[in-house]
């Protein structure tokens, strides 16, 4: 029996029809738009103004405070001009846009593809340099990486689990840099386990990905401490909490952060990119992101430059079919869809979905059967049908008792609910409310 | 780009369940006992069954489209299922006025009153069940025998059922095993070779399409184990204290209405518990009372009782027992080492 969480969890369509395609480096955008929140926390300052030159790899926003991160220019050329732009979220969001002019690296990056296995900086210098390459969590939720490998005061880190599980479906992202970059990945983990302290790594993957398990069981067999483990696939394993409890059986209480029960998570993609920052001085700059969909002529894996228009990888991947319905950006389970396509990629950006007209439109609401499939499927134990009545009727009192906080949004009650309630967005409505009420009580 | 794109929030895509789904979900499951009570009773249970789920969608549609003026949703299967369930609590000899009768209170009552599928409290083919059984106790409890009634529909040759013999044996001074001998064996019990309702007598029937059920994942275990778990533990405690007045758990488990009850009505999905833990004190408190009413009670037989009382109890038991949460376990060994 294959390990995974206990509680809850959906089994949508894979449809992984990308995994098969190599990463390919997408052209360099002619402009590139890049805000100064792509991470959780504070907006990062720009340090730039219209008309200065900039360099590959440049800072060009400097953090914002602890919880924040670093922003560096994706490509070479003139700042164009600082504005709004409309991102993933849907809302304008302060941006630096850019124009290409050659592709001119900072000289202090090494671009060569060379491994470098010496870790030559202690624990502490990793984690001051992750924090100045900009580095954030890649799996979609980009808090900042150097805060996460800073326990606070007290806690100690024993475990270190990497999620290469990639529960989402169609997103490859993640199983391709599995596949492509396994060497880098070995050092990127062991580069975290001296900056955490620890001297044991798990990497979770689902069993749909043999290769990537087989691939990295034999390269983390010369490894010390580090090991692989095959999970059942499952929805929503990718979510931290549900991978700290199907690898170590251990359920982070309500409310609390993972190293409460001694583990810290990070993706394969953040830890990619945390071994080009520490070996090779590159700054997040660019990322692999999946382009798919069942009307996406030819799906892919494409390595791309932060701040590049979606439109551009659509294009890249064979262009809208004619029956587009919905542009997504991320997963079909928690991604958001897109207003337009010149949203720009952002370091959290794993992949763009796109979704035939016919699926794109959800069926119509009928009344709530009692059928209780929203508890059974709810990874949090929760109670998505009372969640989303007493999001209805305002009682955020009673709301915030049944744990309305906990929710992780994974969306797998909505998937479930055969009378198609929109539980998660009246959930997601309370969980706003709620926060607020939290909020300001304290 | 002048084609327009859709905007919603996460998740994107459907499991592809819906409510019809699980209603005809239920109507497969209930076939194998429609096949049995067609086998035993003959004309008159396809009689009843086709009038009963006629009656019952018929009612629906007329209420929602004249009376509610809503658009009429009896596609969705679920007043095909309570008129099915309605014909399997009835005797294959009842005059058809009181099918009617009975369906208009199903649906009409219990059901629409509240505001339709998934407002009522109480189960509706119950509802109508107890409605007739009260109004018209002489016509709901005169049982067809089965086999030698196949031809025949009002006019059917009738007797008492297993629990009725118990429970007037009993009451009138005779013991467990002299009254065996004047039930049909549990062999002819378990394939549905007795009088009773329409749909409840085979158990074998039953169970294959509470099999069904529990494959598709429409129902969980949870409700009819602690039905017929807590039904054969409270049996066989009075069993083993006095055999003479008590009969045995498995007669209990065959006789009446238990397994149908456990499997397609105590399951009902609006009218029961929603967390596990609920599912579980719900089923045990249907259990308890069934036996307390065959036993100590003056009907013979309680089943759809304890499920009406038990739906009563539904909302409070929501409210109390709540699903573990995550982390809870984990909290709670936190909060004792840490002292």
């Amino acid at each position: 029996m294959l390990k995974t969480f206990k509680k809850g969890g959906v089994h949508p369509d894979e449809r992984k029809i990308s995994a098969g395609k190599s990463i390919e480096i997408l052209p360099l955008p002619k402009r590139v738009a890049v805000p100064t929140t792509q991470h959780i926390g504070a907006p990062a300052k720009p340090l730039v103004k219209k008309g200065d030159i900039v360099k590959t790899g440049q800072l060009i926003a400097a953090s914002g405070g602890f919880v924040s991160a670093n922003i560096h220019s994706p490509v070479s050329g003139k700042v164009f001009k600082t504005d709004e732009v409309v991102d993933a979220s849907g809302y304008r969001k302060p941006a630096i846009i850019i124009d290409t002019e050659g592709d001119e690296w900072d000289e202090s990056i090494d671009r060569s593809d060379k491994l470098v296995k010496e870790i030559a900086l202690s624990g502490e210098e990793i984690i001051k340099k992750t924090g100045e390459m900009g580095i954030v969590g890649m799996g979609g939720a980009t808090f900042p990486t150097h805060v996460k490998l800073s326990p606070p005061p007290g806690k100690k880190c024993e475990i270190l689990l990497i999620n290469g599980v990639e529960c989402e479906p169609y997103l490859t992202s993640d199983h391709r840099i599995m596949l492509e970059k396994s060497e880098e990945l070995m050092v990127g983990i062991r580069i975290l386990m001296k900056a955490l302290k620890v001297n044991r790594a798990v990497i979770g993957i689902e069993n749909n990905k043999p290769d990537a398990i087989g691939k990295l069981t034999n390269l983390a067999a010369k490894e010390d401490g580090i090991e692989v483990q095959p999970l059942k696939v499952k929805y929503p394993q990718g979510g931290e909490k549900q991978l700290i409890d199907a690898i170590t059986g251990r359920q982070v209480p309500s409310g609390k952060l993972p190293i409460e029960v001694g583990a810290v998570v990070h993706n394969v993609g953040t830890t990619f990119a945390v071994y080009e920052a520490i070996q090779k001085n590159k700054p997040l700059i660019e990322r692999v992101v999946t382009v798919t969909g069942p009307g996406i002529t030819q799906p892919s894996n494409f390595l791309v430059r932060i701040g590049t228009p979606v439109g551009q990888l659509i294009e890249a991947a064979g262009g809208l079919p004619d029956n587009m319905g919905k542009v997504i950006g991320g997963g079909p389970m928690m991604g958001k869809a897109l207003v337009n396509l010149d949203v720009p990629v952002t370091k959290g950006s794993s992949g763009i979905l796109v979704l035939p007209h016919e699926e794109a439109h959800r069926a119509p609401v009928e009344n709530c059967i009692r059928c209780s499939k929203c508890i059974s499927a709810c990874p949090m134990g929760l109670e998505p049908y009372l969640l989303m009545i007493e999001a209805e009727k305002e009682l955020w009192d009673r709301a915030e008792n049944d744990n309305i906080m906990d929710c992780i949004e994974c969306g797998s009650c909505s998937f479930t609910c055969p009378a198609h309630r929109p539980l998660l967005d009246y959930i997601r409505l309370g969980k706003g409310k709620v926060g607020q009420i939290i909020r300001n009580r304290n | 780009m002048n084609q327009k794109l859709v905007i919603s929030p996460s998740p994107h895509v459907h499991g592809g369940d819906s409510v019809p789904k699980n209603m005809y979900g239920v109507i497969i499951a209930l076939l194998p006992a429609l096949v049995a009570s067609l086998w035993f009773f003959g004309i008159g249970a396809l009689i009843i069954t086709l009038t009963s789920i006629a009656a019952c969608v018929f009612f629906e549609w007329l209420i929602q489209k004249y009376l509610l003026k809503t658009t009429p949703s009896v596609s969705d299967g679920s007043a095909a299922v309570t008129g099915l369930l309605l014909a399997f609590n009835l005797p294959t000899n009842i005059p058809l006025g009181l099918i009617i009768i009975g369906a208009a209170v199903a649906i009409g009552i219990g059901k629409l009153s509240f505001g339709g599928l998934g407002n009522n409290p109480f189960n509706p083919a119950l509802v109508g069940r107890v409605f007739l059984l009260i109004s018209f106790p002489v016509q709901m409890t005169s049982w067809p025998v089965p086999i030698t009634s196949r031809l025949h529909y009002i006019d059917a040759e009738t007797a008492a059922t297993p629990l009725s013999v118990i429970k007037e044996g009993v009451s009138a001074g005779q013991t467990i095993p002299e009254l065996m001998s004047e039930i049909p064996s549990y062999i002819n019990m378990f394939i549905g070779n007795i009088g009773g309702s329409a749909g409840e007598m085979a158990g074998i029937a039953l169970i294959l399409g509470g099999i069904y059920l529990l494959w598709k994942k429409i129902i969980t275990w949870h409700i009819p184990v602690s039905v017929i778990g807590s039904v054969i533990i409270f049996t066989g405690i009075l069993h083993l204290i006095d055999p003479s007045t008590y009969a045995d758990p498995l007669f209990h488990v065959l006789a009446g209405g238990v397994l149908l009850g456990a499997f397609f009505m105590a399951t009902d999905y609006v009218t029961s518990p929603m967390s596990r833990q609920g599912m579980l004190l719900y089923g045990v408190g249907i259990g308890v009372i069934t036996v307390l009413i065959r036993v100590f009670g003056s009907y013979p037989e309680g089943v759809s009782f304890a499920i009406l009382i038990m739906n009563a109890f539904t909302p409070l038991i929501d409210r109390y027992m709540k699903p573990k949460r995550f982390g809870e376990k984990v909290k709670t060994v936190r909060a004792q080492t840490s002292k």
